[in-house]
């Protein structure tokens, strides 16, 4: 049984890191196909029909540069910055459950569509996305360099403000749900999505999320105008891979706990696809969004965002946890 | 004030997005270069035509007098008598031997203002780049008209609308 158990789940994580990272590289072509198109240019479209090697092209190129380094480096930490990034990306996929609401049979094995199953669900997102800063800062602080520096301190106050929100946001499902289990999750939301009664809590987690992962108009960690490249600016060919890789990955993990949590993760309308297109299509929608974003609204100043994080956004999430809390127990009293 | 932007930020935020999303339904304005090129103003001054009658026969007639318009000295010609039998111009004598520099060329458009029978004129191809400075001696059959395909005493055919396919004649 046990070692039933271990097999399955490795052969689960290697289907999921596969499949993270065609989902990494076609995310950058989606994000360029869909960036170009809202400014009216055609995006890349030499390799492959539509452009559609141009991932392939990107990867190799990456992976045949050579890999310069500063020379005052740490040398340990520095190789093990972008290693952090990445395994604190991937990890946190491992409770996503791509679709329900039971498990399948294959080859008279019950095999459910997550790695793993665990009680406290949302926490472990939350846990493993917060060692992505010790990445991000180590990077900023084994480099270097002034930019790599000042990037890594804004990246990581920003991410550590920005994480309060996201983990409050969340609370009000929690409090709806009754459960940290994300499959709980999902199925409490059979009858009614999560992001109908919770729709303030919603765009608080997609405003979170996207300081949480330095995207536009949150990309201060970056700032190519000011800091050259925030905390990568000393990496390049592989290693730099590593951080973009983490950094899509981590939208598309945002995206699929927004999915989960708010949009009713595998169900969809009438059940005319089976759940996992159903989980597939609102995670696009979402990226589509994040992209969008991006498209459209300009970096915003250090100290606004820090203002609009712990001000704003924190306030927000807090009264929004009570007034469910206050609602729900209402109701349970008076049934 | 405050209060104001607050409730009407997000209205803003939505304006802009809408305002990108509508991008979406404009055309898409790159003109994808080697495949497609823009057309050119009417006297684009690029790489030179040599010109033919309607009926084939070439207009130069071997004056020499671009040669001796040409600031940079750029154009040799070499004239040879007609004959009866081996007729090119309707003239006395046409060019044997016609080249350019295209290097050395500044493309002022002096040789086709020398040239009293508007044999030579500026054409619209303006893409020469090459990867050996040989290739850019263009030779009379380089820059000749082909036969049947006159297009007339003045300059160019840049009437194409913007962005289409370019025929690669000259």
């Amino acid at each position: 049984m046990t070692t039933e158990l271990v097999v399955v789940t490795l052969i689960k994580t290697v289907i999921v890191i596969f499949g993270l990272l065609t989902g990494f590289a076609y995310l950058t072509l989606f994000e360029r196909k869909v960036q170009a198109r809202l400014q009216q240019r055609p995006g890349p479209n030499r390799v492959g029909p539509f452009g559609l090697l141009q991932p392939a092209a990107d990867g190799l190129k990456l992976f045949f540069k050579s890999s310069s380094a500063p020379s005052g480096r740490d040398r340990f930490l520095y190789l093990l910055a972008p290693t952090i990034s990445v395994i604190a990306a991937l990890a946190s996929f491992a409770i996503i459950p791509v679709s329900g609401p039971g498990d399948v049979n294959l080859f008279g094995h019950r095999i459910g569509w997550y790695i793993m199953n665990v009680n406290i669900g949302v926490l472990w997102y939350l846990a493993v996305t917060s060692v992505g800063v010790f990445g991000i800062f180590l990077a900023g602080y084994s480099s270097n360099s002034k930019y790599s520096m000042l990037g890594a301190l804004r990246s990581s106050a920003q991410m550590i403000s920005y994480e309060m929100a996201l983990g409050l946001s969340l609370v009000p499902v929690f409090i709806l749900a009754g459960s940290l289990r994300l499959v709980d999750i999902v199925n409490a939301q059979r009858t009614w999505w999560f992001i109908i009664p919770l729709l303030p809590a919603f765009f608080l987690y997609l405003i979170a999320g996207i300081a949480e992962t330095n995207r536009a108009p949150f990309d201060l960690p970056e700032a190519e105008t000011e800091l050259v490249a925030g905390y990568h600016t000393e990496y390049s060919g592989m290693r730099f891979a590593l951080f973009f890789m983490a950094e899509y990955i981590n939208m598309i993990i945002v995206s699929s706990i927004a999915t989960i949590v708010f949009l009713g993760g595998w169900w969809g309308p009438f059940g005319i696809l089976p759940g996992p297109w159903w989980f597939l299509l609102k995670v696009v929608v979402l990226l589509y969004v994040y992209v969008w974003l991006r498209a459209t609204l300009p970096r915003m100043r250090y100290d606004r965002l820090m203002a609009l994080g712990w001000k704003s956004l924190l306030p927000l999430s807090l009264a929004m946890m009570m007034v469910t809390a206050v609602v729900v127990v209402a109701a349970q009293g008076s049934a | 004030m405050a209060l104001r932007e607050v409730l009407m930020g997000p209205l803003y935020i939505v304006r802009a997005l809408y305002t990108t999303f509508k991008h979406n339904t404009q055309p898409i304005v790159t003109i994808e270069y080697p495949e497609m090129q823009k057309a050119v103003p009417p006297r684009a001054r690029g790489k030179h035509i040599l010109h033919r009658y309607a009926d084939g026969l070439e207009k130069c007639v071997g004056c020499e007098l671009c040669a001796i318009a040409c600031p940079v000295g750029c154009i040799v010609v070499e004239a040879a008598e007609n004959t009866p039998e081996h007729r090119v111009s309707p003239g006395e004598r046409y060019a044997k031997r016609y080249e350019i520099n295209l290097l050395r060329c500044i493309y002022c458009g002096m040789c086709e203002e020398a040239c009293p029978y508007d044999a030579i004129t500026m054409g619209p191809r303006y893409d020469l780049a090459d990867d050996h400075p040989d290739k850019f001696i263009a030779e009379k059959e380089d820059m000749l008209e082909p036969l049947g395909a006159s297009i007339g005493d003045t300059a160019v055919p840049s009437a194409a609308p913007s962005a289409q396919p370019v025929a690669r004649k000259w």
